[in-house]
């Protein structure tokens, strides 16, 4: 299956996600499993066994586990990947402001899915987007194909040094893990011309020993602080950097922290993230055919956070909504209250759909527009409806 | 695009057969296709859907299908009991004619080469039914995605399906 040359096959998300890791390269995996992210650590385990993996993969016994044990590896210093989701994210929870504020520039993968209770294996945004502040860069991904090519992109914006910042990439539980499409999955010396060797000086070195992980007084625990948020900030600058020499080298092209479909002379636009922003793209072509000034723009990075972009792509809106798979009860979902951040007072809609893998279907995303044109405000589910109380 | 729902129970391969089908059509370039389960509860017997999309441009809505162009019954039963809707071609595994409906007797077609599950049967006569992918890619989808042991067996099944099948 794998001679290290380019080519094309029907993959799952989980599938392309897992050639992608093997592209890249990382000397230790240490993972736990959980649906819907088993196969993703099931293909790597499988790669270092027949040998096209030169790693080391470490079943540990959690997530806690999971994400410790890289950040021991990472500062070995050597390139680490780990994956989980859900329940297992927010078990490994503790660790994630440890890796970051420790500058360990880990990859891992989040197969977005609901949190318990109730208890429930499927797909929604819950898990990532209850972590924005851990200090992580958060990305979500639209397709398998995207999902692999930003296992490259996220190793060199992570360890790029004005970054050194743990990147977690986010895949749609389901509707990207599971669903299977075509993958141009690229060839080996590709993959190591873009992506450069892994080099730190953020590492146990007895020649030149250092402090690592340590503590910090109210005198210097802001100044850390700082660093680590002009890091994530230094990104966007990362990012656009990365996706240029992606596109040269192997002819695909990204759009950095958002992604914007005819939002030019938008009235209406439906801000979105992650694998329902292609539907609401084909929702706006309807409408735009029906004469109504529709637009759609795919939030690709949550951190940094895309506040320049938006206000541009927003320029011209009358109204704005949020569909997100999320809700932070008694307020709303994460993305509509970070999107009201740029929005200048002008009316605002939050939709929350897709919770607990409910399919979000293309009746659905026409009535968030026909509610936004008719003035509605506020946050509303999906097939439920507004709160009343 | 060309919308497919496939209509099986838990252990009949329909995924199977929706994933080979989305593998087959996309082995000609500029061909896209997406595959994927119903997901929901897992357990053998128990009624399941997964879905194919086919197109010739890329597939942005992930939903799942709501008007199939083809529907598929791996399973005679489940054709009964869910009432299907009017619009569209229905094929059904059944070993007699149905009103309305192709019907293949793909279970038996299995069960003579020793194959437990009617999906790659019912493969085959789905490619009967459409203009690609033609029953090449199918036989070249099962030597790439199915285990060794299992491709010979199961390229038979399709290949008997796709010329047994009498089109309406």
């Amino acid at each position: 299956m794998n001679d290290g040359c380019a080519q094309r096959a029907f993959l799952s998300g989980n599938e392309a996600f897992a050639c992608g890791v093997r592209l890249a390269g990382p000397k230790v995996i240490s993972a736990y499993p959980i649906t819907p992210q088993t196969v993703v650590v099931e293909r790597l385990s499988e790669m270092v066994e027949d040998g096209s993996l030169a790693a080391e993969f470490i079943h540990v016994e959690s997530e806690h586990s999971a994400l410790s044990c890289a950040m021991g590896a990472c500062a070995a210093g050597v390139r680490t990947f780990t994956a989980t989701s859900s329940q297992g994210l927010l078990y490994m929870a503790e660790c994630l402001p440890y890796a970051a504020g420790g500058r360990f520039p880990i990859v891992m993968m989040n197969a977005n899915r609901a949190v318990a209770l109730p208890w429930n294996i499927y797909g929604d945004q819950s898990d990532a987007l209850s972590q924005l502040a851990c200090g992580w860069i958060q990305a979500y991904a639209q397709s398998a194909q995207e999902g692999l090519d930003m296992v490259l992109l996220a190793y060199y914006t992570a360890e790029h040094p004005a970054v050194r910042t743990p990147f977690m990439v986010n895949l749609d539980g389901f509707h990207l893990t599971h669903t299977y499409e075509v993958v141009d999955i690229p060839a080996r010396a590709d993959a190591e011309a873009f992506l450069p060797p892994f080099e730190t000086d953020n590492r146990v070195d007895f020649d030149e020993p250092k402090n690592m992980a340590f503590s910090a007084g109210p005198g210097h625990c802001a100044v850390f602080k700082y660093k680590q948020h002009a890091a994530v900030l230094r990104a966007r600058a990362v990012v656009a950097e990365a996706e240029e020499r992606f596109a040269r080298t192997f002819g695909r092209r990204y759009t950095g922290l958002v992604e914007n479909y005819m939002t030019q002379d938008a009235e209406y636009v439906l801000v979105t993230l992650g694998a329902v922003a292609g539907l609401c793209r084909d929702v706006a072509a309807q409408l735009r055919r029906a004469g109504v000034k529709a637009g759609v723009v795919r939030i690709r990075y949550m951190r940094p956070f895309p506040d320049a972009e938006l206000t541009a792509a927003l320029e011209s809106a009358r109204a704005v909504a949020v569909l997100e798979k999320d809700i932070s009860p008694g307020r709303a979902g994460a993305v509509f209250s970070e999107v009201l951040g740029v929005l200048a007072g002008r009316p605002a809609l939050g939709a929350v759909g897709g919770l607990g893998g409910e399919d979000i279907a293309a009746r659905d995303v026409h009535a968030i527009f026909d509610r936004l044109r008719a003035g509605e405000t506020g946050v509303y589910f999906i097939g439920i409806g507004g709160v009343t109380i | 695009m060309l919308e497919i729902v496939w209509h099986g129970r838990g252990g009949q391969g329909a995924f199977t057969a929706a994933r080979l089908l989305g593998a087959a059509y996309t082995l000609r370039e500029g061909r896209c296709a997406l595959a994927f389960p119903s997901f929901g509860p897992e357990r053998r017997g128990a009624p399941m859907r997964a879905f194919t999309k086919l197109d010739e441009r890329p597939i942005a809505a992930r939903s799942e299908t709501e008007r199939a162009d083809i529907t598929v019954y791996l399973d005679a039963t489940l054709y009964v009991e869910s009432a299907p809707r009017a619009d569209g071609v229905v094929l059904v595994n059944a070993s007699g004619p149905i009103l309305g409906a192709v019907t293949v007797d793909a279970g038996a077609l299995a069960g003579e080469l020793g194959i437990p599950t009617p999906n790659t049967a019912m493969l085959g006569a789905l490619a009967a039914l459409l203009a690609a992918p033609a029953l090449d890619e199918i036989e070249r989808a099962i030597d790439l995605y199915m285990p060794p042991r299992l491709r010979a067996r199961n390229k038979e099944a399709a290949r008997a399906a796709f010329h047994g099948i009498s089109l309406p």
